[in-house]
């Protein structure tokens, strides 16, 4: 089991009432009524020391990504944030996890091969290249692309930046969507071809059978644990890898939960279920028609998503809960080192997940609960997770010289 | 009550198979409707009394032809398309009628070919765009449920319980879809430039409009007129921007006369 952490970079102080009080935590909410621009310097360098603590205690991966137009969580170049984490992370085996610069809003997605090239370059052939489509707030709204293109303008964008990073001579890319008359990017990544390539996604099919037939990995960026949504999306994820010809490594498999660590149970209930509900009161304070924005799915998973209304319920009763019942649904795991242990666990054996993340920065969680949740989660929690699937599998979505066999062969 | 062909035709290197409906006797015109979809409704019954109505389906939007929207990269392509389509039902100079979306795309027809429309008549098209009056835009109203308030004179009346009482799964995909694939012309602000070709237009034209449109303000109905040489404008009043299904027998009538 590789184990990432994962950070928003949200808002940290919205007001009490704010999802009554204000419109959508995205695309529209006003910035100089709510926020200060030196305090949200300080969260960026809050994020950015967090994500460092984290690589420090022992952290496998760092993740950042891209959003814009929001309290959520506002990192609109994720690439920022990881050029300054694969600079402070030099002497330390952590992979930078760009989960990432979304593909069909960079114009030209050369961008993203060049910058991805240079991070690679900085960490010395420590990146996680994440390819997300972007969501429709982001991408089609903030960003004006036409949602019908979207999938085919991310697959374009792919593999211009594909062909960008290996190809040895000056082409031409004569595209739908880019047109580039020589294409020769400086830098080229130090990792061979590439740097491993992972797919975020939030369960449409469209988006399964891309990876799958890609051979990359999957994401599955869930808010609403494994429970509810998870196990269908788990099923029809390897139904598609095997109908593609793929094994079933576990590793293919990335998976976000929220995460809060405490000495107890009623301790983790006090440092964590105010946050808990910050994060999904506020910070998904966002109405559920913009997460089908007309085109954004294609024909096949519109359909599905419709005829199976369980992710749209998830997301409208998300105010009428409280602590526990995130708690009980699973959406996040808080307790115990212990209560944690055995529910990650859990989680990873029932979706078959290799690349665990985890968010252990949730809402509106203070700086010093932040380093105390990253302690106990890498000291008492994750060492009892790495041994998972160990033994039968590779990593092939790691970074070559950070898998773990690569770092022992080099010790011995 | 009319008769509805259906009549699938394959134009664009047999790339789109399209449906057009087809109803009525007499001389032709053609039908085109606004983004969300082909609802065949009173007006368009007595428009057949008089005129054979070809309303063809938008592509992507017939059932099984889902991906046939992929095949048009932008509105330089849609109105070579349409062209097609009028060839292929042999209509060399025919009456356009459009409605929202598909009054941008009858504009668009006749100010690229004038030949090709014979008159124009324009239902609270979109297409131009005034800073001081934007149009909201439709496929990011929230809740669902508030897209009545935008489209229809009385919300709480009784057409628009018909309209958007009970929405079932299946007609939500085909809404969404609908927008989804007039969308892909006109995101993310309905303005392509028509204003640069418009007073190309040669064909009479009249220009309706529900007075009380809170979709697409009626102030537009003076901007496409005032370019569009000897335009003539009709506003409805007590409707809004599906003005003709709200008042099928007044906008029948005036389009009736308009034609004759």
């Amino acid at each position: 089991m590789y184990i990432s952490t994962f950070h928003l970079m949200p808002h940290r102080e919205l007001p009490d009432d704010f999802e009554k009080r204000y419109p959508p935590v995205w695309v529209t909410p006003p910035f100089h009524e709510l926020a200060d621009a030196r305090r949200v310097g300080q969260y960026y360098n809050w994020t950015l020391d967090e994500l460092i603590y984290a690589a420090k205690a022992g952290s496998d991966g760092i993740c950042t990504n891209e959003h814009h137009q929001n309290a959520y969580g506002f990192m609109p170049n994720p690439n920022v944030m990881g050029s300054v984490l694969a600079r402070a992370t030099q002497d330390l085996n952590c992979a930078i996890v760009q989960m990432g610069a979304s593909l069909p809003g960079t114009q030209p997605p050369v961008r993203i091969a060049e910058e991805y090239a240079m991070l690679d370059s900085i960490s010395g052939g420590r990146l996680v290249a994440g390819m997300p489509l972007g969501t429709p707030m982001d991408i089609n709204i903030c960003y004006g692309v036409t949602p019908i293109e979207q999938r085919e303008r991310f697959r374009e964008a792919h593999d211009l930046i594909l062909k960008a990073w290996t190809s040895k001579d000056v082409f031409a890319w004569n595209g739908k969507y880019f047109q580039l008359p020589m294409v020769n990017i400086w830098p080229r990544p130090i990792q061979h071809p590439h740097p491993p390539i992972w797919i975020p996604g939030s369960g449409s099919t469209s988006t399964f059978d891309y990876t799958a037939s890609h051979d990359y990995c999957y994401c599955f960026l869930s808010y609403f644990g494994y429970k509810s949504v998870s196990r269908p999306v788990r099923d029809k994820y390897w139904e598609v890898c095997q109908q593609n010809g793929r094994d079933l490594n576990p590793y293919r498999m990335g998976f976000l939960q929220l995460v809060g660590v405490s000495e107890t149970d009623a301790q983790a209930e006090k440092d964590y279920a105010k946050h808990v509900e910050y994060f999904y009161h506020k910070g998904l304070h966002v109405p559920l028609e913009w997460f089908g924005v007309p085109g954004h799915q294609d024909y096949k998973s519109l359909s599905n998503a419709m005829r199976n209304p369980a992710a749209a319920q998830n997301i409208s009763s998300l105010k009428d809960k409280r602590y526990k019942d995130f708690l009980d649904d699973g959406y996040v795991m808080c307790g115990s080192p212990a209560t944690v242990r055995d529910q990650l666990r859990e989680l990873c054996r029932t979706m078959r997940v290799g690349n665990l993340m985890v968010l252990l920065h949730i809402g509106s969680m203070p700086h010093e609960l932040t380093l105390k949740n990253i302690d106990l989660f890498f000291k008492e929690v994750a060492p009892a997770l790495r041994p998972m699937w160990e033994d039968e599998w590779e990593n092939r979505w790691w970074p070559a010289g950070l898998r773990r066999e690569t770092l022992q062969g080099a010790a011995a | 009550m009319t008769t509805i062909t259906d009549r699938r035709v394959s134009v664009w290197q047999d790339k789109i198979r399209s449906n057009v409906k087809v109803a009525g006797s007499g001389p032709p015109l053609v039908f085109l409707h606004g983004a969300g979809g082909l609802r065949w409704d009173p007006f368009l019954d007595l428009l057949t009394t008089r005129h054979t109505v070809y309303a063809p389906e938008h592509p992507g939007l017939t059932e099984g032809e889902e991906d046939a929207v992929s095949h048009l990269d932008n509105l330089w392509d849609l109105v070579l398309y349409y062209y097609e389509l009028f060839d292929v039902l042999g209509l060399k100079s025919v009456p356009v009628i459009g409605h929202s979306f598909g009054g941008m795309m009858a504009a668009e027809l006749a100010a690229s070919n004038p030949e090709r429309v014979s008159k124009l008549v324009l239902m609270c098209p979109i297409g131009l765009w005034r800073d001081d009056a934007p149009i909201p835009n439709w496929m990011l109203i929230t809740p669902a449920s508030d897209m009545v308030k935008y489209l229809v004179y009385d919300p709480a009346g009784p057409l628009a319980q018909q309209m958007f009482g009970t929405p079932d799964p299946e007609m939500q995909i085909r809404l969404i879809w609908s927008m989804a694939c007039t969308g892909k012309f006109v995101w993310p602000i309905p303005d392509k430039g028509l204003k640069k070709r418009i007073h190309r237009i040669q064909a009479p034209t009249m220009v309706l409009w529900g007075k009380q449109d809170k979709l697409v303000p009626a102030v537009y109905a003076q901007e496409f007129a005032g370019r569009i040489a000897g335009a003539t404008v009709e506003l409805i009043d007590q409707a809004g921007h599906v003005f003709a299904t709200e008042q099928p027998e007044r906008v029948a009538a005036l389009v009736e006369d308009f034609l004759r």
